[in-house]
């Protein structure tokens, strides 16, 4: 029955493009391999990349700080108190330094939903960062756990290192193939929960965390973080550095 | 009447017919007029920020042109990633095909209750409908969505449903239907209004079923775009997670991808990036739904792609931005074109879903001005596919099948004009029988008043005072 559907859709689509169109016919391989290089806007050296993202983030009005590697836990600590937190949920893999002292801290061990519900907030790392676009991109990877942790909580703390900021968004899309993410669930977050449907006038916070925190770590110890800015906005992988 | 059309095999009612009471309507054009010059001007800052805006749309308008031409290799290979991700995958030939398939895997789940991303593909199937009659409640989790759902209403919007409605208009309808008294009209209580309404439900429904923006062919991965995190809610919350996708949806690569990520957002809501942009492939262990259907839909789509003009239509990305840059859109809304696709793409893409004869006065509901085509973030020429659709419109008209009101007259009227048309001597006698009649009609002035058919013309226009001299006679007098 549904093997009928499927035959008879494609027999359909099949006699309806019959009239010759250009066809690249290339089973599993990607349109773009002998295709044109694409569409870049003006690459951004890396101290612009750096500026751009903490613009672009708080034209969403979200919070963003850049901090160094040696000043992030008092920086993370700043902010839970600020905030008032009592409870976080943090991904089980959570660099030890970015666990703030002095609040309840649930690692997610497949929390039920009510859980990460009840909590104040919820700190993470990220997978990288589009600066054009003021953008978070969340795989699941290394200190970022399942996406219902960052979804449910009103708060989140996301930690950006500068090498893992990209250009553009063409850029994350290399980098998250190069990094063999592409198959995995992403988030891409770009400011707070928000709606445009009153009226056409943006509203933050709705059903996703209210408040959105970014923290961007300017040097990365292990790595010269402005080289591989520059790499990234070239367009080759930016090292991860979480 | 939400859905395509009003019943299949049943014209939409004709878009002249509906818009006068729309356009009587000083608050919906009021409502209208406000949204729409927002969200035109937000669009035009974040577009202008781009140098490399129209390289970048010609790259999208080609990438979609290409999957086109061969959807059928893509979409098989769309359906092999996902299985090998562990997803499965429906083909569904038309509405009821996909309703059905999601009803059934609501029944074998014994799902009461599904809960929904904004979609207006399963609008497009009268999902909620086909659920309802199996006993399944099917819950909008989109602000809009459930403002017009809340009000018994259609959308007028493919981006923001309930454009037609103003805030304080939204607030009567949550204290009535939501029981929260304390209201205001900010827009931000409204939206904790409905954050409260929903949140239970997001922690306990067992299935979720989705529309698509886009599905990868080279590594099976399906996109959500949104604002507000119900689509996030829905896509990894609940147990089941079923995805309704036309199978115009398809890009070939992950670079495609990236291409739509950075026209659709600037287009529709006139941000440089939507909030959130979900991204899955089949299933992950621990993390989101353990069960992902894939409902791959052509409901009248194989119909589009087999006309070589009008197939352009199905590169539609959805943005909405041809709707706020329409001046009949703005003045009539979208109700007026009595389909879930209003507007310019949806002139061109519900007779072509339908069949012209079911929707042949929306190909001209229209000016033709173009603006829709300037805006289009994957340049799909409007204009040209609504003349086309009106020369089909006009050759069915021919073969005395149309529903045109005065067809026979307007044949005459044409053919009379070609004929005079078609030689100079009777061209300038023409041009001097009609000046003399104007004059006679208008007392020298402005004609306020035609008789018989004309009349129409003139009810809601004057015609100009015809000039003393003709153009030809001003020239052959002044040598
Ligand atoms: S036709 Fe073009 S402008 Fe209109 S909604 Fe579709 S993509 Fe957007």
């Amino acid at each position: 029955m549904s093997d009928d559907a499927r035959a008879a859709m494609l027999a359909r689509i099949r006699r309806a493009i019959a009239d010759g169109a250009p066809r690249h016919g290339a089973h599993g391989v990607s349109a773009h391999d002998d295709a044109p290089a694409l569409v870049r806007g003006v690459p951004l050296d890396a101290a612009t990349c750096i500026a751009r993202l903490v613009h672009r983030v708080e034209e969403y009005r979200a919070h963003v700080e850049v901090t160094t590697h040696d000043a992030l836990p008092a920086a993370i600590a700043a902010r839970v108190a600020m905030r008032g937190a009592r409870t976080l949920v943090i991904p089980a893999d959570l660099p030890v330094a970015w666990r703030p002292a002095g609040v309840a801290l649930r690692e997610d061990h497949a929390l039920d939903v009510a859980t990460l519900d009840a909590v104040d907030g919820v700190i993470t790392g990220c997978r990288l960062a589009i600066a054009e676009t003021g953008t978070i991109v969340l795989d699941g990877g290394a200190a970022q756990g399942r996406r219902a942790i960052s979804l449910l909580p009103d708060w989140h703390c996301c930690v950006v290192f500068a090498s893992q900021v990209v250009g553009d968004v063409p850029d994350a899309v290399r980098a998250l193939a190069a990094a063999g993410s592409l198959s995995r669930p992403q988030t891409w977050i770009s400011g707070p929960s928000a709606t445009s449907d009153i009226e056409l006038d943006r509203v933050e916070g709705v059903h996703g965390p209210r408040t959105l925190e970014v923290l961007v770590v300017r040097d990365a110890r292990r790595q010269g973080a402005a080289s591989s800015v520059i790499a990234a906005a070239t367009g080759r992988p930016p090292a991860s550095a979480a | 009447m939400t859905g395509i059309g009003t019943r299949p095999g049943r014209p939409l009612p004709r878009f002249e017919a509906l818009a006068p009471a729309r356009l009587d309507d000083a608050q919906l054009r009021r409502n209208l007029g406000k949204a729409t010059a927002t969200i035109r001007g937000k669009r035009q800052t974040v577009v202008d920020e781009l140098p490399h805006w129209e390289a970048l749309r010609e790259e999208g308008r080609a990438a979609k042109a290409a999957v086109l031409a061969e959807l059928d290799v893509r979409l098989e290979q769309l359906e092999a990633r996902v299985r090998a991700a562990g997803g499965q995958v429906h083909w569904a030939p038309t509405a009821a095909d996909a309703t059905r398939i999601v009803g059934d895997i609501a029944a074998r789940h014994a799902a009461r209750e599904v809960i929904k991303v904004k979609s207006i593909t399963t609008d497009e199937i009268r999902l909620n409908e086909a659920l309802a009659a199996r006993g399944i409640v099917a819950t909008e989790t989109d602000l809009a969505e459930l403002i017009i759902q809340l009000a018994g209403e259609p959308s007028s919007h493919i981006l923001v449903p309930a454009i037609h409605k103003n805030r304080s208009e939204i607030r009567e309808l949550f204290v009535a239907r939501l029981g929260q008294g304390d209201l205001t009209d900010e827009p931000r209580a409204l939206a904790g209004a409905a954050r409260r309404h929903l949140r239970a439900k997001f922690l306990s429904v067992p299935m979720a079923v989705s529309g698509a923006n886009f599905a990868v062919a080279e590594t099976g991965a399906v996109c959500v775009v949104e604002s507000e995190g119900n689509g996030r809610m829905c896509l990894t919350l609940p147990r089941v997670l079923v995805t309704v996708m036309g199978i115009e949806k398809v890009v070939a690569s992950w670079d495609d991808l990236g291409t739509m990520l950075q026209l659709l957002p600037r287009s529709s809501t006139g941000e440089r990036m939507n909030p959130y942009t979900s991204i899955w492939t089949g299933v992950t262990p621990g993390d989101g739904p353990e069960e992902f259907h894939l409902v791959l839909l052509d409901n009248g789509r194989t119909q589009v792609l087999a006309d070589s003009v009008g197939r352009q239509a199905l590169q539609c990305i959805r943005c909405s931005a041809c709707l706020n840059v329409c001046p009949v859109y703005e003045r009539t809304g979208g109700h007026a074109y009595a389909s879930v696709y209003p507007g310019p793409i949806g002139a061109i893409l519900t007779p072509q879903l339908l069949g012209v004869e079911q929707a042949d006065s929306l190909p001209y509901a229209s000016t033709l001005c173009g603006a829709c085509y300037d805006v289009c973030p994957v340049k799909i020429n409007i204009p040209e596919v609504l003349v086309h659709l009106r020369g089909r419109a006009v050759e069915r008209q021919a073969a005395g099948a149309g529903t045109h009101p005065y067809p026979r007259l307007e044949r005459l009227a044409m053919r009379l004009a070609a004929w005079a048309f078609g030689s100079t001597t009777r061209y300038t006698l023409a041009t001097r029988v009609a000046r003399v009649a104007l004059r006679l009609l208008g007392g020298g002035g402005a004609v306020t008043r035609l008789p018989g058919y004309g009349a129409r013309w003139t009810a809601v226009r004057d015609l100009p005072p015809p000039p003393a001299q003709s153009f030809r006679d001003w020239w052959d007098a002044r040598t």
